[in-house]
């Protein structure tokens, strides 16, 4: 009982210090001074414009890694071929690299003397400085997601239920739509929110590659620095509590769903 | 739908699966296919519903070669061991899914799933999830779900493996009686002997992907064609050089032509017949079934020395080595 109780308390503690107080803290900064600062912040045209960036970025990333995860997932799970192993091991790439690496990366590539640079540029397509280079090191930074959720629920499924389909009549694509992706809905899901999570915070690869032009090619995240760098404290506590109250709101939805469908 | 099996060859790897098995099952039929696991029974079953390809021979459906036709254009019916239920689906949407996707009107579906639903008793179940079934439930739902697009063969891979024991045997009376009343091509797989001799009214025999013996359950069990069907279907002991079934064994208590001198180790009675355990010379022990009132005839007891023989009709010759498929072979 005792013993229980302990790695309750070391662990409800450790979440305390590492996560909560952090987010305490910058929702009390944020709204000492009452809402005046923060509604200021917030209704700025350039945090309005750095906003939208984001929510771009996001909107182009999300569905795109959404269908590439699946997609992977499924290659991985159901087929043979070669280069399998490596495929699996890519998609976690940008988990194990530091964004301002990738961003690095990006920057090289599409510079006017990178692979692809040249041919853009020549096309006369601004990618890097401009809204091409954000969605690319976005893109890149939330690539494994779903195929991560997807992949053990996808094993632990099996493809007894899609054979059954099969002999019923249905087609590859009705097995795919009435059998396989409500089957890893929950999983597909969680990927896209947490896909979704990295996009909106992305800060190190877009950092790099995007010039941080206010009221051009700055994101959210990089208005946050902004306003840090300029001792504008409150701005930057505005947009980050923005940010945290997204997070919040989509982890607690999630929960919510979530166990009543398991259960089902 | 009558269906053939030609010369069909399967191969996992290092594993050969099946080995050159022709199969005729005729329209209409209840067949069993019969083996131990890894024999090859599912997957010939699975190459009839066009799970799996064979690496070499060709499968007819009705006379027409369907060897390399998709599983949803072959009109079978496949029932799984582990039920394979559209866990995201209610009862009623498992059963309905062969016509919804072939897009009948709402109306004949709901009474086609309403007729279905009463035939495998499971009226009051229609918005269940199949997670609140039980084991035979799901797989009456899997059964009504696989005929209800009419197909003209069922297939059933080990149907009842995964019910316990009285479950599994309220299904096999109910699959009888349903074939009586569908008479839909029906071929199941089981490695359970009882379960194909009492369900079906042919089976064959497969073991290490080699087609044993086909026919009704009472020539397998009267005239198996080789020692391995011998010993897979109903009981067989050694006697001398030859396999014979328990209930095969005289006695006597005088020497005769052929018979084995034996020792009685132990009677036990067990209702209308008993058992006898003797062991001959060498010491190798068999069994003997007789009937209570032969028993009490020859009024034997423990230690004595008395003759065995069998009707040398049925039993095999057992100079090959013990019960392999080459000795199964070599005879069928």
């Amino acid at each position: 009982m005792l013993r229980r109780l302990g790695l309750r308390v070391v662990a409800l503690g450790y979440l305390l210090v590492i996560l909560l107080a952090p987010l305490a803290v910058i929702f009390y900064r944020t709204f000492e001074h009452g809402l005046e600062p923060v509604w200021a912040a917030l209704s700025d045209p350039l945090t309005i414009h750095a906003f939208e960036v984001t929510l771009i970025a996001t909107a182009i990333a999300v569905p795109l890694n959404t269908v590439f995860g699946v997609l992977c997932a499924l290659a991985i799970v159901r087929r043979r071929f070669r280069g399998k192993g490596l495929l699996n091991a890519f998609i976690d790439l940008p988990l194990a690299l530091s964004p301002v690496v990738v961003g690095l990366a990006l920057y090289l590539l599409y510079d006017r003397t990178g692979w692809f640079g040249g041919w853009f540029t020549e096309h006369g397509i601004q990618v890097l400085f401009a809204l091409p280079a954000i969605v690319l090191a976005t893109i890149f930074v939330s690539v494994p997601f779903v195929a991560r959720e997807v992949i053990p629920t996808l094993r632990e499924l099996g493809n007894e239920q899609e054979q059954a389909a099969a002999t019923l009549g249905a087609t590859r694509w009705q097995r795919f739509w009435r059998i396989t992706l409500p089957s890893i809905r929950w999983a597909v899901i969680y990927g896209v929110v947490l896909t979704t999570a990295r996009c909106l915070g992305e800060y190190g690869a877009v950092a790099v590659v995007s010039g941080r032009v206010q009221g051009k090619t700055e994101t959210a995240t990089l208005r946050v620095e902004d306003y840090v760098v300029n001792f504008q404290t409150s701005g930057a506590y505005a947009i980050a509590v923005v940010l945290a109250a997204i997070a919040v709101v989509v982890l607690v939805l999630m929960t919510l769903i979530k166990p009543q469908e398991e259960t089902a | 739908m009558s269906i053939e099996i030609c010369n069909v060859s399967k191969r996992f790897g290092t594993f050969t699966a099946l080995d050159d098995v022709s199969l005729e099952i005729p329209e209409g039929s209840l067949t069993a296919v019969l083996g131990p696991s890894g024999s090859g029974k599912s997957t010939l079953l699975r190459i009839v519903a066009g799970l799996e390809r064979p690496d070499s021979g060709e499968v007819l459906l009705s006379g027409k070669d369907a060897t390399g036709v998709a599983p949803q254009r072959r009109d079978v019916g496949f029932v799984f061991q582990h039920y394979a239920a559209f866990k995201h689906m209610t009862v009623r949407d498992n059963v309905a899914f062969a016509l919804t996707i072939r897009k009948r009107p709402k109306q004949e579906i709901r009474e086609r799933v309403d007729e279905l639903l009463e035939l495998v008793q499971l009226q009051g179940f229609a918005d269940r999830y199949p997670s609140r079934l039980s084991g035979g439930q799901r797989q009456r739902m899997a059964l009504a779900r696989a005929l209800a697009a009419k197909p003209r063969v069922l297939l059933l891979d080990e149907p009842f493996g995964a019910l316990d024991a009285r479950v599994r045997a309220e299904l096999r009376d109910w699959l009888r009686r349903l074939h009586e009343e569908v008479r839909v091509t029906t071929v199941f797989v089981t490695h359970d002997q009882e379960e194909a001799m009492e369900v079906a009214d042919r089976v064959a025999v497969l073991d290490h992907g080699h087609l044993e013996q086909v026919g009704a359950p009472a020539d397998l069990y009267d005239a198996p064609a080789s020692e391995f069907v011998l010993r897979f279907v109903g009981d067989a002991v050694r006697l001398g050089s030859r396999l014979v079934r328990p209930q095969e064994i005289t006695l006597r208590r005088w020497p005769d032509d052929g018979a084995v001198e034996v020792e009685i180790e132990r009677i036990a009675v067990l209702g209308a017949d008993a058992r006898v355990d003797l062991a001959d010379g060498n010491g190798v022990r068999l069994t003997a079934r007789l009937r209570r009132d032969e028993l009490e005839d020859l009024d034997l007891g423990r230690g004595e020395i008395v003759w065995a023989s069998a009707e040398p009709l049925r039993g095999l010759a057992a100079d090959t080595s013990a019960g392999d498929a080459e000795a199964g072979q070599a005879l069928g």
